[in-house]
């Protein structure tokens, strides 16, 4: 410890201390040493500084406060300690750097309070934010040059022609697996050959367009929210709003008529490519010929399976849409924001998708497309 | 510590993106203990020379060492040990946007001195926030809710937080209002004499060039064209030089000046060292 910084009391006979500091005060050195200089009980009178080496404002800051609290004066200081101590001093360093938190007795029912609020709030958002796009809607079918055509077909693209392939995919293995582990349960009683009835109902009623409703929000209402939401950090919102163009208009109208169109179409793009997978694992593991497993779909799937799926689809466009496009266009402050309404668009979506298909499970039962 | 009387050493530096060249050949030493102000028209890579000296771009060629230590030779992350000696205030101040302007300033703090305690942390943070010029209640704020000059000097108490014998400032009035970029000056200058730093400045700003500048680099065709003090830069005959210093904003910088020197000769020796404009 030769070369760090030390210190030293000596009793200077009147009752108090002379505390000597010597050596380097440095941020890089001081560590362990403030410490012990904070926890110097006997009055000091005097700090002297003669006999340190090196100083920098963190020295001098540990020096004034030492003084301050002992009441002692500074002694020694050679220029340029004087004027980091100058520097430094009448600095009152009592406030915090933290936000003051609320013991979590009142954290929580705060929090909870607060969650219930914005679900509130959120909820009334949600339904204003589809009133201006009602309002936008008709605004365009009065003035249909505001329309803006490539806007919508460059959204059309990216919703729908780019996710054929991923959507594809997911729904050919989830046919396989629905036709292979369907085969193996069936087969307890006996009964197989429903395994076409199980792959076709199921993909065309339900896991066709509510699979494509989790892969599109994820893939694009995700992506509705990270762009319009750092296009309003970036302010460029305002800009339009300025020149007059209405970013309901430009922005939200393409993105959601996009998701309300390509919904159908993917979802039955899915339902196809799902059943084709069926057939696949039919040929290959149930000794159901490929194109037999085809026909016997048209035979045992009612029309009806059709149009649930077909109905439900646009309806879960709308709701990725709309979610996406409203947590984007609240995106305000840091882009810290911009993380939290994405992730908040895709849960709050997926979530809305399945409660909205429960909902028209029961209905069409009741109409009688069971 | 002595052999260091350029704490930045420049020679021979190429940076290049893609086709376009912006640095060719560049040389530029920077004195211990002085304002550097470095001018130049937009694109001529005023930036990207402070993002080489600081080793955030790794230039094609030539030498680059901070205290004597090797820039170019490192690795991007590799501990050089000059990183504790130096602080860097970016454009827009590049706070970081979950910490609080007080965790901020301990982000440096914590990162090479785990050993300061808590209290300490915490009275470092306080100090350095108030001698950047913010109110005390600044601290506990967020950057979001802070303005842009308050965001500058939040991100001036960062660059401060290690006590840095270098300070990097890029345009650091851009965006202020007069009287808040003339305070800033102020605080600079203040700072630097009080803690002896040595700043690399990045202005557009006219007046800080005259009012705080010990020497000003000019940087145009690829190279730095003139080092100097604002009278040595006028009497050189390159155009743009003529142009940047006696257009019209150059000459009502000079002329403010004049008028302010005129007001300190008195009390101020300083002032005296200072070029008082000629003809303006």
């Amino acid at each position: 410890m030769s070369d760090g910084a030390q210190f030293s009391l000596e009793d200077d006979a009147t009752g108090g201390f002379r505390l000597v500091l010597s050596g380097p005060y440095l941020v890089s050195t001081i560590g362990g040493l403030n410490q012990q200089l904070r926890a110097i009980a006997d009055p000091v009178s005097v700090i002297d500084l003669s006999q340190v080496t090196a100083i920098d404002t963190v020295g001098a800051w540990s020096a004034c406060s030492l003084a301050a609290r002992h009441g002692a004066s500074i002694e020694g200081a050679d220029e340029r300690s004087q004027r980091l101590l100058d520097a430094v001093q009448m600095r009152d360093s009592s406030g915090d750097i933290q936000r003051k938190e609320a013991p979590f007795w009142q954290r929580i029912p705060s929090h909870v309070g607060g969650l219930t609020r914005n679900l509130l709030l959120g909820i009334a958002g949600v339904v204003g934010f589809l009133g201006q796009i009602i309002l936008a809607a008709g605004t365009l079918i009065r003035h249909p040059g505001r329309f803006r055509g490539k806007a919508l077909i460059r959204q059309l693209e990216l919703v729908g022609v780019s996710a054929l392939p991923i959507v594809g995919l997911m729904s050919f293995l989830i046919g396989i697996v629905i036709a292979q582990q369907g085969a193996v349960q069936l087969a307890q009683f006996g009964a197989e050959t429903l395994t076409v009835n199980l792959v076709g109902r199921i993909t065309l009623r339900e896991l066709g367009v509510l699979m494509t409703a989790i892969m599109v929000a994820g893939r694009s209402g995700s992506a509705f929210a990270a762009q319009i939401g750092t296009m309003r950090l970036t302010e460029e919102v305002d800009a339009m709003r300025t020149i007059g163009i209405s970013p309901i208009e430009a922005l939200v109208m393409p993105r959601i008529l996009a998701s309300v169109l390509m919904m159908p179409l993917l979802g039955f793009y899915s339902a196809v490519v799902a059943i084709v997978g069926g057939a696949v694992i039919g040929d290959l593991a149930l000794g159901v010929p490929f194109w037999t497993f085809l026909e016997r779909i048209k035979d045992v799937v009612p029309v009806h399976d059709l149009w649930v799926g077909l109905i439900k689809a646009p309806v879960f466009g709308l709701i990725i849409g709309l979610a996406g496009c409203y947590q984007g266009m609240q995106v305000k402050g840091d882009s810290e924001q911009v993380g939290k309404r994405t992730t908040e668009a895709v849960v709050s979506a997926i979530f809305m998708v399945i409660v909205v298909d429960a909902f028209f499970a029961v209905f069409f039962t009741e109409i009688g497309w069971g | 510590m002595q052999q260091d009387d350029f704490p930045v050493r420049i020679s021979g530096l190429v940076n290049r993106f893609g086709d376009q060249t912006v640095h060719d050949d560049l040389t530029l030493d920077v004195r211990k203990g002085e304002i550097l102000g470095v001018v130049g028209g937009s694109g001529t890579g005023k930036s990207v020379l402070m993002r080489s000296i600081i080793g955030l771009q790794r230039p094609v060629a030539g030498q680059i060492e901070v205290f004597g230590n090797s820039i170019t030779d490192a690795e991007p992350d590799e501990e050089i040990g000059v990183r504790c000696r130096w602080g860097v205030l970016f454009q827009g101040g590049a706070l970081f946007s979950t910490l609080t302007v007080g965790e901020n300033v301990q982000v440096p703090l914590k990162q090479f001195y785990p050993e300061l305690g808590r209290e300490l942390l915490r009275e470092i943070a306080q100090y350095k926030v108030m001698l950047s010029g913010l109110p005390a209640d600044a601290t506990s704020k967020y950057p979001a809710e802070l303005s842009g000059g308050m965001k500058k000097r939040a991100g001036l108490a960062r660059a401060l937080a290690l006590d840095p014998e270098l300070l990097f400032l890029d345009e650091p009035t851009a965006g202020l209002d007069p009287i808040g970029a003339a305070k800033f000056d102020q605080l600079t200058k203040e700072l630097k004499e009080t803690l002896g730093l040595t700043v690399f400045l990045i202005t557009h700003d006219l007046d800080t060039l005259y009012e705080i500048c010990d020497r000003v680099a000019v940087l145009a065709d690829k190279k730095v064209i003139a080092v100097g003090t604002i009278p040595e830069l006028l009497a050189t005959d390159h155009p743009w030089i003529q142009d940047y210093f006696t257009g019209p904003r150059g000459r009502a910088a000079q002329a403010a000046q004049a008028r302010e020197s005129k007001r300190a000769m008195s009390s101020n020796s300083r002032a005296m060292d200072k070029p008082a404009g000629k003809g303006a």
